[in-house]
């Protein structure tokens, strides 16, 4: 992979460098080291591998990819402000993660196949999912929002690392549709219309601890499947930090499946879209998985349920802070000359823009009828579901032309017992 | 008309749902060059190759994930679960994934996935491989259960299953895999419906409703009752999720009582929501109360006692007796 900058840190902090030596002792040889092409100081490095796939860039892009980050930035500031507004029941921020999910998004093609997890809201911009559908789950009107077939990203997943799976089949499936279509080339003469396709499974180091991760890399590699995992090392899984999920850098585990493991600062959006880019067309070859480990921080809460002031310190917050994806890209383009003031205030004009559209959005987002609910609970017609939502017609039709009953404890229970989901 | 096992039913038509789909694709372990366990499988990866006779990496939660991942896509994939007590590392994505992506893409996205999973106890085996844990996934909303007791049924449902849009659980009565019968191939005749039970003898006094591997033992407590000069209804439930509670309302009308077989744990289990459901439906037919015949509450024994364990002929006998003096 050709030398990359060293890794010299879990977290920057002294307690980390030990475990790094610990797992240094443990494993006998270095910990990977990072990719990095962009650094804090706005300084483009260099990469024996992904600077060719950096230098593809161009200014335009790189000026994408910063719009890219400010509008969902912006956006998290927005629906953090819904959510304490009582518009929605919880909202899980993003920011600090903005170069790990727009970088890696941005080097998908359409073909290609994105499971999420349930804090990609960058990832799910560069698929074009509409934003204010993304408010749907958060709003509580429905446990999807958007149409996967429309966008190939896939709804959120809260049980942790299921999805990962889901890829991986996903990916096989997408083998099986090539042996296909060679099959019925041979036959008819004509090639396949298909463009290969890979898949990038998204999770975080705190659901690397789950089996499914496990699993799905032990499926991933003995099929050789055409998936990507995009671990978002966010460096705290609520207020677990990740010294507790591993005590080896995530991405060495790749090495025990089989496949390459690459630890790529996450909080610079070059590097990210050069290895993500590398790692698509390495599985879209058929060379199979790839995983990935952006190394970012979570520099909100958890969730708007959460505390961070319980479990961590300022210090460290601000040490990110310092590593802030946007300020770096800024920083590189301003110096390069390939953006003026102009286009620095047209993205926080579109940002405010892309504000007011979520809020406006947001209200008016309906409040789905239950008889959805009872319509897709199957697929096809179920006497249960029939019967019930018989009764419950039979039963609404007697309160025809009433007000609902009073429940006044009710409000309050729903505000006490408001939802912390995930990890 | 030919006669086969249920085992070999199960086999012809899983053939003919890989030659009927070519997106059809079976998963599990050791079902390849092995056949499985119970050899339903067997010669299927010879016919149809590694590609859709899939060995899988050794783990319930892997088969059950990437069969949802490969049916957004647009497979067909068909699991087998090795044993019914090893089904629980898949749970999980059984219950949160598998039967809730149809809801929770509010109908936008379908998962026709089919997961096999031999079941019951009576094979005098070790722990974890005489289980009945029907119940468990009964209770979730989104799955469909069916059980097949006989050849012919067994070879359409199997079918059946994989042309549903729905996931589908097929429990498979493992002791009954032996058991012979007459299947027409041509035809599913009466089974065309593999959520409807079947009326499989007529009778005045009693009914008995039973699903997999209780039926044979349901037909042969209704021919020792009828040398007592007594007249037993006997219904193959055949699916568990929905319950066709018509054809057993309908039938309890007809006798006034109703005793429900299964070796599964009373407690909680499918013979409770029977009771519950017919009592609602038709109170004022019933003579005495519904009584359950099944498992204990305890962990499935050790195979030295576990005739003691399950339901037989004089287990239901003793519930008509009970029923009768009501």
């Amino acid at each position: 992979m050709g030398t990359h900058l060293p890794s010299t840190e879990f977290d920057g902090t002294a307690v980390d460098d030990q475990r790094e030596a610990d797992a240094e002792a443990v494993m006998g040889e270095p910990p990977a080291p990072m990719v990095q092409l962009l650094g804090p100081d706005g300084k483009l490095g260099f990469d024996t591998v992904f600077t060719d796939y950096a230098s593809k860039l161009t200014p335009e892009v790189l000026r994408g990819l910063y719009a890219d980050m400010a509008a969902i930035r912006r956006f998290d500031v927005e629906a953090t402000a819904l959510q304490r507004q009582g518009q929605l029941a919880l909202w899980v921020p993003l920011t600090g993660q903005e170069a790990a999910q727009i970088g890696s998004g941005r080097a998908s093609q359409p073909q290609d196949y994105i499971f999420p997890t349930y804090r990609e809201h960058g990832v799910a911009l560069t698929r074009n999912v509409d934003l204010a559908e993304l408010l749907r789950q958060f709003r509580g009107v429905s446990n999807g929002g958007w149409n996967p077939k429309d966008t190939n990203f896939h709804l959120y997943t809260l049980v942790l690392a299921a999805q990962t799976l889901h890829a991986v089949g996903y990916a096989m499936g997408i083998q099986r549709d090539q042996k296909l279509a060679a099959s019925n080339a041979t036959g008819s003469g004509t090639s396949s219309p298909e463009p290969d396709a890979a898949v990038i499974a998204y999770f975080g180091d705190g659901a690397s601890s789950e089996g499914d991760v496990h699993e799905s890399m032990v499926f991933a590699s003995s099929y050789n499947a055409p998936v990507v995992f995009f671990c978002q090392n966010n460096h705290w899984a609520i207020s677990v930090p990740t010294a507790v999920q591993t005590r080896v850098p995530l991405s060495n585990r790749a090495k025990g499946y089989g496949f390459p493991g690459i630890r790529v600062d996450g909080n610079d959006v070059i590097a990210v879209h050069a290895v993500t880019e590398w790692a698509l067309e390495h599985a879209r070859q058929g060379k199979g998985p790839v995983l990935i480990e952006a190394f970012t921080y979570r520099v909100g809460a958890h969730t708007t349920a959460d505390d961070p002031t319980k479990y961590r310190q300022a210090a460290e917050e601000e040490a990110w802070r310092a590593k802030d994806p946007l300020v770096r890209l800024e920083k590189y383009l301003r110096s390069e000359g390939m953006a003026d003031e102009a286009f620095f205030a047209k993205v926080k004009a579109d940002g405010d823009e892309l504000a007011a559209y979520v809020r406006r959005t947001t209200h008016d987002l309906e409040t789905p009828d239950i008889r959805t609910a009872f319509a897709n609970t199957y697929a096809e017609a179920h006497p249960l579901v029939a019967e019930e939502l018989a009764w419950f017609e039979e039963y609404s039709a007697g309160f025809a032309g009433e007000e609902p009953a009073e429940e006044p404890a009710r409000q309050a229970v729903t505000a006490q017992a408001s939802p912390k989901a995930g990890h | 008309m030919t006669t086969m096992t249920i085992a070999k039913a199960i086999n012809e038509g899983l053939r003919a749902a890989l030659t009927d789909n070519p997106k059809s694709l079976l998963m599990g372990e050791d079902i390849g060059a092995l056949g499985g366990v119970y050899r339903v499988t067997d010669g299927l990866i010879g016919e149809f190759g590694p590609d859709r006779v899939v060995d899988t990496p050794l783990a319930e939660s892997g088969i059950i994930g990437t069969a949802i991942g490969l049916a957004l896509r647009g497979y067909t994939p068909v699991c087998e679960i090795q044993f019914d007590g090893f089904v629980f590392p898949g749970f999980n994505q059984i219950t949160t994934q598998l039967a809730k992506i149809h809801s929770r893409s509010n109908g936008n996205l379908s998962v026709p996935v089919v997961v096999r999973i031999p079941y019951g106890g009576g094979i005098g085996s070790i722990e974890h491989h005489s289980e009945s844990p029907e119940a468990l996934f009964a209770h979730t909303a989104g799955l469909r259960i069916i059980t097949p007791s006989n050849p012919h049924d067994a070879y359409w449902m199997i079918q059946q299953a994989v042309q549903c849009q729905d996931p589908v659980i097929v429990f498979e009565p493992k002791r009954r895999y032996w058991l012979k019968g007459e299947v027409d191939v041509a035809a599913p005749g009466t089974a065309g419906d593999p959520f409807k039970a079947h009326v499989l003898r007529a009778g005045t006094e009693a009914t008995i409703v039973a699903y997999g591997p209780l039926v044979p033992v349901a037909l042969a407590a209704a021919n020792a009752a009828a040398e007592d000069g007594h007249s037993l209804e006997v219904i193959d439930l055949r699916s568990i999720s929905p319950i066709d509670f018509d054809t057993v309302t309908a039938s309890v009308q007809k006798t006034g009582r109703l005793i429900v077989a299964h070796e599964a744990p009373t407690f909680g289990g499918i013979g409770g929501e029977i009771a519950a459901r017919i009592s609602e439906r038709a109170f004022h037919s019933l003579e005495a109360p519904v009584i359950r015949v099944g498992g204990f509450h305890m962990p499935y024994p050790v195979a030295k006692v576990e005739e003691d364990y399950l339901p037989d002929i004089d287990r239901i006998l003793e519930a008509l007796d009970r029923a009768l003096s009501y």
